[in-house]
């Protein structure tokens, strides 16, 4: 991947690096050439490693000391916040945590969507992303089950009935998710037991994210192909690693805040009383990085199809970058898809919104205009805008607009490109 | 030494070093925490003392209570045990320590059961000395539990305790 053969200063690491080649990696990692217009939106992707390796770390010590039992799970986290040594610390970062990695990974799709990251030669990179993105609402699900709350136990019955709706074999495989007739002890072992397994696929998913991301390189705000190393670009250490690092100090700001000032503001009180499966909570909603999801469901009168409805709404993410047509990648040059752009985030924020209130009236009404958009955006405006869609000049390279070209024969051939199909 | 010694830190030099120093401090308070948290938790710190009732203890019997999750040794020792610990010479002891000082009322000998080799508990009224015996690896201690023979190094620890009455006594 790097463009000269790396080689150790010292006899030792040399007979290593023969070896194992673990000092040319960390080499390439220092080297990397990333393009020199990154603004801070590219900042998400380093947080939201921290946010796993904090996930991590927080999630193996509460493990320490959180019995998954029906009967003792309750009271086992009531002794994490009260007796154990800064067990409220460690349980308010690790559940706080949670939602901060899905701020940061929403923010991280969202530039990705602005800036056409998905698009060719990155969707491998954009599809192993998407399957962190279920795993990690599928390892938060599970969590959320463990501290065995009415809301813990209430949303484990509603999220595996989804199962339910499957035609002809539903039952047997809500039975078989359960271990029984209804979500109980063994039910709570298994979720544990994923629980503490899934993070560390997605560590591996992670490792693969980052070495697709490598082999085309950064995408970049322009969108275009750039020449590496160049003018355009700068190594990975110290200018990105010095940048990600401010920016993650700003952004532990906003998670320190939320951990001291304000750690239950994003949870339900409901789940400070102990699971019963004779009462169900009034108001019974998923966390709020689900409610999305949650209003597609809803929004479908019908039991299945409302399932298909919100699985659908994320496989539709898959296969984005065969559904947007056009090759022009940043929304800066496509002034009609940046409307629409931003169209789709607030249609998302609505059906969030939709999520947290209860399916009647005109709430279940604009819910369901917002499930219709959602897909009217992604099958039918994306295909069609590609197609038709009038761009803006794409500068020939990064330095062009300020120093007034530097010859880039990829950006220049692309730029051919998108004149031709224009 | 001289070169580097000319060259003057600049800002750049003092920023960096500023920096790294606030960054160390940092992280080092965000992980303490995740370090103390495996120290005893208030509800095992809740446990630290007992309360045992001695009244039905006759001369020359050992009860032995759990304290902290390890026995503790109260023996009611006999006015020949007590003598035979008294007459000691210090000089003959791998640890020395006067039984005056392990057993405070020279009736009552309380100790932590536990031998300081690595941590068996030693049989009762067994060894040379008819007191204590480690059957792991063969360690004699005599009726103050003091160590006379064997690999353990030192003395069986005596706790803090105190006579609540005649009756009671409250280790920890």
């Amino acid at each position: 991947m790097s463009d000269h053969e790396y080689q150790p200063s010292s006899r030792l690491g040399k007979w290593f690096n023969d070896r194992l080649p673990l000092l040319t990696l960390s080499n390439h990692l220092q080297e990397y050439p990333t393009p020199k217009n990154l603004n801070y939106w590219w900042t998400f992707g380093g947080i939201l490693t921290f946010c796993l390796i904090t996930q991590i770390i927080t999630g193996i010590i509460l493990g320490m000391h959180y019995i998954a039992h029906a009967d003792l799970a309750f009271e086992s986290v009531e002794h994490i916040m009260r007796d154990v040594n800064y067990g409220w610390l460690i349980r308010y970062v690790h559940a706080n945590g949670a939602s901060m990695f899905f701020l940061a990974v929403y923010i991280h799709i969202f530039r990705s969507l602005y800036y056409g990251s998905y698009k060719s030669p990155r969707e491998v990179i954009w599809i192993i992303g998407m399957i962190i993105y279920f795993l990690m609402m599928a390892t938060a699900f599970m969590g959320y089950v463990l501290p065995w709350g009415q809301m813990s136990f209430w949303g484990a019955t509603v999220i595996t009935n989804l199962f339910s709706a499957i035609p002809f074999i539903g039952e047997s495989v809500t039975n078989w998710l359960w271990g029984g007739y209804s979500v109980d002890n063994p039910t709570l072992t298994r979720f544990f037991s994923l629980h503490y397994l899934l993070p560390f696929l997605i560590l591996g998913l992670v490792i693969l994210h980052i070495w697709a991301l490598h082999v085309p390189g950064n995408n970049n705000p322009i969108g275009i192909d750039i020449k590496k190393p160049s003018k355009d670009t700068v190594p990975f250490h110290p200018y990105i690693v010095i940048k990600d690092l401010f920016a993650l100090l700003l952004f532990l700001i906003v998670f320190a805040f939320f951990v001291f000032y304000s750690p239950n503001i994003l949870g339900h009180a409901d789940n400070y009383i102990e699971a019963d499966p004779l009462v169900t909570p009034a108001h019974i909603v998923p966390e709020w990085y689900l409610l999305p999801f949650y209003a597609i469901l809803r929004s479908v009168p019908d039991k299945l199809l409302g399932v298909i409805a919100m699985f659908a709404s994320i496989f539709v993410l898959v296969i984005l970058p065969w559904l947007d047509t056009s090759k022009v990648r940043s929304a800066i040059f496509r002034p009609i898809y940046k409307q629409f752009y931003w169209f789709l985030v607030a249609d998302v924020l609505i059906l969030g919104y939709m999520g947290a209130m209860p399916a009647e009236g005109a709430y279940l009404i604009i819910a369901r205009v917002a499930t219709a958009y959602y897909f009217l955006h992604f099958l039918v405006i994306l295909p069609v805008l590609g197609k038709k869609e009038k761009t803006l000049d794409i500068p020939l390279s990064i330095t062009e607009p300020v120093l007034g070209g530097f010859p880039n024969q990829a950006a220049t051939k692309n730029k051919q490109n998108n004149r031709e199909n224009l | 030494m001289s070169e580097s010694d000319k060259k003057k830190p600049n800002r750049r030099d003092f920023i960096l070093t500023a920096t790294t120093a606030a960054g160390a401090v940092g992280v080092g308070a965000a992980v303490w925490p995740l370090i103390d948290q495996m120290n005893p938790d208030a509800s095992v710190k809740a446990l630290a003392s007992t309360e045992v009732d001695i009244s039905g203890v006759e001369p020359g019997q050992s009860i032995t209570v759990l304290w902290r999750g390890k026995p503790v040794f109260i023996k009611r020792r006999t006015q020949e045990e007590i003598d035979s610990a008294r007459s000691v010479d210090l000089k003959d002891l791998k640890h020395p320590e006067k039984d005056e000082d392990r057993a405070k009322n020279p009736e009552w000998l309380v100790m932590l059961g536990v031998c300081t080799h690595l941590g068996c508990v030693p049989l009762t009224d067994k060894g040379d000395y008819n007191a204590w015996f480690c059957p792991c690896h063969g360690s004699h201690y005599d009726t103050s539990g003091r160590i006379r023979k064997g690999p353990a190094p030192t003395n069986m620890e005596v706790p803090k305790y105190v006579f609540l009455n005649s009756k009671t006594i409250k280790i920890g």
